[in-house]
């Protein structure tokens, strides 16, 4: 029954890491790539100060982005299952929430474009109620646009796991809180918030894997300004540098899931679906 | 009833903005693909016309998009066929222990979280050094089954969690063979979710960009042909590509929601197809 599945892994999982890792020992020449097996790749990866610029850019990117998704995520899953009375209206206004999940991420980036160009919506409102003088820069094209876009497109990641372990709370817990005379805040803080961790942590995972693994956006949003880990694997790849398109991938591999272990650590995913 | 709190109503108003955010911009390119012959980019609206509809139909410098969006379509249903019959089967084989089946799990997880050029790069490098051609049927969909297949498995996993055994164990005690009890009794029962993992499968392949880039071949898929779009069209053309692929994905969505419903609502009127398996 798992054969399919295992074959699947095995070719386009397993192997392809595999080889990565062999070709992240191989030497590039400008026009074809040698075995071999040397570590000039990791040796240049690591001596070079624009690998540590990018990872900290990597980084800064996934911590604000967790917090700014997190945030707005709870909010919204903590709407939909405590103050939306009847479950069709909770499907219905969940289902609002996911169907651009499901419809083109590129789209959805180009889609900014009206809103944060320099003759933008947003430029142009702001100038009209005399709020700037002379359109804002830094809107379109920046780091801004770019966690923008990352909590656009993956605000929803947080919403649908947060939304999922808070519908199996049993209201009777909060009403137990309340007759023992808890007040909202407190309700929230000390029953909620503990019982939706394991909803928040796998949230947290997909949010901060796909922020860490992206380059698209990056490079997309900041107009080619700023850049990301994967932005440099795949300006490596644009020049048909895979050797050390392959270490920079391997050290990146790593980076990502030593952070899901030690996120793995606080939730059972098996236990949470 | 109990009347609402006033947090209710702040709430609400957070919630609103929040699907704003969610689709403001996409209604604003929809709206601006609309955008008079003279247009631009952003407003002022120079006229409403259909002019850059026409102009997708019409030119064909820019690239082969409807070639794009029939491969797209095709590997797209593809993909869908491929995550939900080896979802099923993965689902059901991981309701027991199994060598290996804890080494499997966390590969399906690490599937879910690569990031995905490392598949693009790895499958890619699999393909040129093995010496086949990379093309979006072999190697891309390859790449894209390990975008799916988690999202699938996830979904199978968490009906399997909430599945109660003893509707099985009540058709073996009547007689039914395995294959009876799965097509009859399982198969049945978890039809919904399979709704939902097919429509997984589709959309996220007919929209996967990062993984088909070096998997693809010469042969483009549509995300592709709209990322090289970007970089060399600057008209509202884009727009109204953008506009008509998002017309066409909820069209789908529509399509599988409906189907659902109406799954559902036979299924509630008719009953199970108990006895019919004899």
């Amino acid at each position: 029954m798992v054969s399919p599945l295992a074959a699947v892994l095995l070719i386009f999982l397993v192997l392809p890491i595999v080889l990565i890792v062999i070709v992240s020992f191989w030497r590039a020449t400008e026009f074809s790539i040698i075995p071999a097996f040397e570590f000039d790749n990791y040796a240049f990866l690591f001596g070079s100060p624009v690998t540590y610029t990018v990872f900290f850019n990597t980084f800064k990117y996934a911590v604000i982005t967790w917090a700014c998704t997190l945030l707005i995520g709870f909010t919204v899953a903590y709407y939909l299952a405590f103050h939306i009375r009847s479950q069709t209206w909770q499907i219905a206004l969940f289902l609002l929430c996911t169907i651009p999940f499901w419809t083109s991420n590129i789209i959805r980036m180009i889609s900014w474009i009206p809103f944060l160009g320099r003759n933008g919506i947003a430029n142009s409102t702001l100038m009209s109620w005399g709020v700037i003088d002379d359109p804002i820069e830094w809107l379109l094209f920046s780091d801004f646009a770019v966690i923008l876009a990352f909590v656009h497109l993956y605000t929803l990641f947080m919403v649908v796991p947060i939304f999922n372990t808070m519908m199996r709370i049993d209201k009777s817990l909060i009403e137990a809180a309340r007759d023992a005379g808890a007040n909202g805040a407190q309700i929230l803080w000390n029953v909620i918030i503990p019982l939706t961790k394991p909803g928040i942590m796998i949230g947290t995972i997909f949010v901060v894997t796909l922020v860490m693994g992206d380059f698209i956006t990056v490079r997309f949003m900041s107009g080619s300004q700023s850049a990301n880990v994967g932005r440099l694997i795949s300006n490596d790849i644009a020049l048909l540098q895979y050797p050390s398109a392959s270490a920079t991938a391997i050290v990146l591999l790593l980076t990502v899931l030593i952070t899901i272990g030690i996120l793995l650590r606080f939730v059972d995913i098996r236990k949470e679906l | 009833m109990e009347p609402r709190p006033r947090s209710f109503y702040v709430l609400s108003a957070f919630f609103a903005l929040f699907i704003l955010f969610l689709y403001g911009p996409t209604i604003t390119i929809g709206i601006l693909s609309f955008q008079g012959e003279g247009g631009g980019l952003t407003f002022p609206m120079r006229g409403v016309s259909f002019y850059w509809f026409y102009d997708l139909f019409e030119q064909q410098a820019v690239g082969d998009i409807w070639g794009s969006f029939r491969r797209s379509f095709v590997l797209g249903l593809m993909v869908m066929v491929v995550t939900v019959v080896v979802s099923v089967m993965g689902g059901l084989a991981f309701r027991r222990k199994f060598p290996g089946s804890n080494v499997l799990f966390y590969l399906i997880i690490t599937s879910l979280v690569i990031p995905s050029i490392l598949i693009s790069l790895g499958v890619g490098l699999l393909f040129s050094q093995s010496g086949l051609n990379v093309h979006w049927s072999t190697s891309g969909f390859g790449s894209q089954l390990t975008w799916t297949l988690p999202f699938g498995l996830l979904i199978m996993f968490a009906v399997f969690n909430r599945f109660d055994k003893s509707y099985e164990e009540a058709a073996r005690d009547l007689g039914a063979t395995p294959w009876q009890t799965l097509r009859h009794v399982v198969l049945p029962i978890i039809a919904p979710s399979l709704i939902g993992v097919a429509l997984f499968g589709f959309t996220l392949s007919y929209d996967e960009f990062a993984r088909t880039l070096l998997t693809s071949g010469s042969y483009n898929t549509l995300p592709l042909e709209i990322y090289g779009m970007t970089t060399n069209v600057t008209s509202p053309v884009l727009y109204a590509l953008g506009t008509l692929t998002t017309i066409f994905s909820l069209i789908i969505i529509g399509v599988f929601l409906c189907v659902a419903l109406v799954a559902n609502r036979r299924r509630a009127r008719q009953g199970s197809d108990a006895g019919k398996g004899i």
